[in-house]
């Protein structure tokens, strides 16, 4: 039996998959397939002051592997969101990441500090890749001065002993110190990675294909990119625990974060296509480590930082794995 | 422990393909599917997934269902239209064989609202979206309804369903742009004269959205109900068909007055017409809720 409890912080989460924010709508749509009690956390959609519709359609294009959204971060506003999905969603049994974004650092502190108001948010994730109107709408996380001030200002307005997590996007310079720029401002966690910008033209109109015009991308094609991500700022912080996202759609790839250095794996993209993605995902993590003979998760994290000769290869290439060094067959027969 | 607990079982089913065919200009589904056949009630739709397990596609097809029938368990009969896409996913669609399988959830949205009383109906469509009318026909002539269709689209070729309206039909009109079907005109030209000549109650229509837009300008001057389908719409926008990614909104006016972004794919397909704000589609507008700020406002 292996153990999958994970830590986010003071978090104790009972597995490690969580869906990412804004990919499993309030948690209704997503319950008609799966119990939400089976996920290791339930993540929100990224909660504003205000009631905001979000971008015009077309809002989505598909693309190689994955798909452009621009969304306009819609939603129904933290009092809607506090009265309507909240009290929903602490009925489930299952812990809640609510993800907060603002026009401003004002705006962020105000939406978290409502927060205080219940007792059933098991963390806030700060959404980071929203559009700053002080910086010509560029987005917060852009660079480490903004990032860390919105940090700071959720921290300091969320009640003590919620942990507080950043979600950072790749598209900047050095991503590290941004996330290093958070977890001074008091970060208990990083959630890495947001979408990164992309566009796709429509030949037919022989115009931007999203009314958005840009869009992120998600989905498997980000997947290389976001474990690069993981990988570096795990390198750079090996204390501070990490939600990895980007493209995950099976165990084998949850299990590539895990071991690039992520406690948690957030599956988005793949609810779309397979709304029951996660808890497969779940039990093929739970294969993937017990073939491996890995009996905790906790001991895979992080577990592709060692030098190579370090590493057991105790998986046979049969079982579709890469291994790094040598590779040997297990002792006892595996089922 | 399976990943559909039994409030869901089914929704979800990998699918038998039973027959593709061609009919007129569109491709014709028919797959193995008993648990959305039994649930299935017209105007719902079903999300297929197109290339396969391991398929690089990741956005569901959104696809209306003409009929389902008890033969194999329960099948499930889908219309969509390939002629001339540039989609690879309809034409994965299209090379389907039998015994083949697809990922299919369903059924999906909202139905037709159904009269309670026996009424005159006046079903209105255009495009492969046409296919979903004929199922609901079924329903209401099993409610004692009268069930007039009105089937339109540019050509011949483009309207689905001419031969199954007049079989089953108490009357059944069909217009073609071109003259080469029925008689020469527009679905919005010739619907004031059937609906005084049906003496229809309420309309129901499904099809292209600027079609749904005129049967729900003229019900409305008519003063009758109208419930619409906007499966073109959700075709071309959806991404997952099951409410979670919020890409298929369109404006509508809510109960109280206000203007909200509502999901054709859960809040739809099927919408009141007279409340649908068809000429702002692919906008947000001003006055609704959530809508933009003016310039330089606070936060």
């Amino acid at each position: 039996m292996t153990d999958l409890t994970t830590r986010i912080g003071p978090l104790e989460l009972a597995n490690p998959i969580v869906t990412a924010a804004g990919c499993g709508g309030t948690g209704r749509e997503l319950a008609r397939f799966f119990e939400l009690a089976r996920l290791g956390a339930f993540t929100t959609a990224s909660v504003m002051l205000q009631p905001r519709a979000g971008r015009p359609t077309p809002r989505a294009a598909e693309t190689p592997s994955g798909m452009l959204t621009a969304m306009g971060l819609p939603g129904p506003g933290i009092d809607a969101f506090l009265e309507r999905d909240l009290p929903w969603l602490a009925e489930q049994d299952v812990p809640v990441i609510v993800s907060v974004a603002g026009n401003s650092r004002e705006e962020y502190a105000e939406v978290a500090r409502r927060l205080n108001a219940v007792r059933t948010v098991a963390a806030v994730e700060v959404n980071l890749a929203a559009p700053n109107v002080e910086d010509r709408g560029r987005m917060f996380g852009r660079l480490p001065g903004p990032a860390a001030e919105v940090v700071r200002a959720v921290r300091t307005a969320v009640r003590r002993g919620v942990p507080v997590l950043a979600k950072l996007a790749p598209d900047v310079t050095d991503l590290v110190n941004v996330a290093l720029a958070c977890v001074d401002a008091g970060a208990e966690g990083l959630s890495l990675i947001n979408t990164m910008t992309g566009l796709v033209i429509d030949p037919t109109t022989l115009r931007p294909a999203l009314a958005g015009v840009s869009g992120g991308l998600s989905g498997p094609a980000i997947r290389p990119v976001a474990l690069r991500c993981v990988y570096e700022v795990h390198a750079a912080l090996p204390t501070v625990p990490i939600i990895g996202s980007g493209g995950v759609a099976s165990g084998l790839d949850a299990l590539e974060f895990v071991l690039a250095g992520a406690s948690a794996v957030a599956v988005g993209t793949a609810l779309f296509r397979d709304p029951t993605a996660a808890p497969r995902i779940l039990r093929e993590l739970e294969e993937a480590l017990s073939d491996r003979r890995i009996g905790r998760l906790a001991d895979a994290v992080g577990l592709a930082h060692r030098p190579p000769g370090r590493v057991p290869p105790q998986i046979s290439p049969r079982r579709g794995a890469a291994s790094p060094g040598r590779v040997s067959e297990p002792e006892e027969k595996l089922p | 422990m399976t990943d559909t607990p039994g409030r869901a079982a089914g929704l979800q089913t990998s699918a038998t393909v039973l027959t593709v065919r061609q009919v007129r200009d569109y491709h014709a589904l028919t797959l193995v599917a008993p648990a959305v056949a039994e649930r299935f009630r017209p105007g719902q739709f079903v999300a297929l997934a197109v290339g396969g397990a391991d398929s690089a596609r990741l956005v569901r097809r959104c696809l209306p269902v003409y009929e389902v029938k008890p033969d194999y368990g329960g099948t499930v009969e889908v219309v969509f239209d390939h002629r001339g896409s540039a989609d690879p996913g309809t034409g994965w669609l299209v090379s389907r064989r039998a015994r083949d399988r697809i990922d299919l959830i369903g059924p999906l949205g909202r139905p037709f609202r159904l009269p309670r009383d026996p009424v005159r109906c006046l079903l209105v469509g255009g495009g492969p979206g046409a296919a979903a009318l004929f199922s609901l026909a079924d329903t209401l002539r099993r409610r004692e309804c009268t069930v007039h269709f009105l089937l339109g689209g540019p050509t011949a070729g483009a309207v689905f369903g001419a031969q199954s309206a007049q079989r089953i039909g108490d009357s059944a009109t069909v217009v073609t742009e071109d003259g080469s079907l029925g008689e020469a005109g527009t679905v919005r030209e010739a619907l004031p004269a059937v609906i005084e000549k049906t003496g229809a109650d309420v309309v129901y229509a499904c099809g292209p959205t600027p079609l749904l837009r005129a049967v729900s300008a003229v019900a409305t001057e008519f003063g009758l109900p109208s419930q619409v389908s906007v499966e073109e719409f959700l075709r071309q926008t959806a991404v997952c068909g099951t409410g979670l990614c919020m890409t298929c909104v369109l404006p509508m006016i809510d109960d109280d007055g206000v203007t909200r972004m509502v999901r054709a794919c859960a809040d739809g397909p099927v919408l009141r017409g007279d409340r649908v704000r068809w000429g702002d589609l692919g906008t947000i507008p001003f006055d609704a809720l959530g809508a933009p700020r003016a310039l330089g406002g606070a936060l």
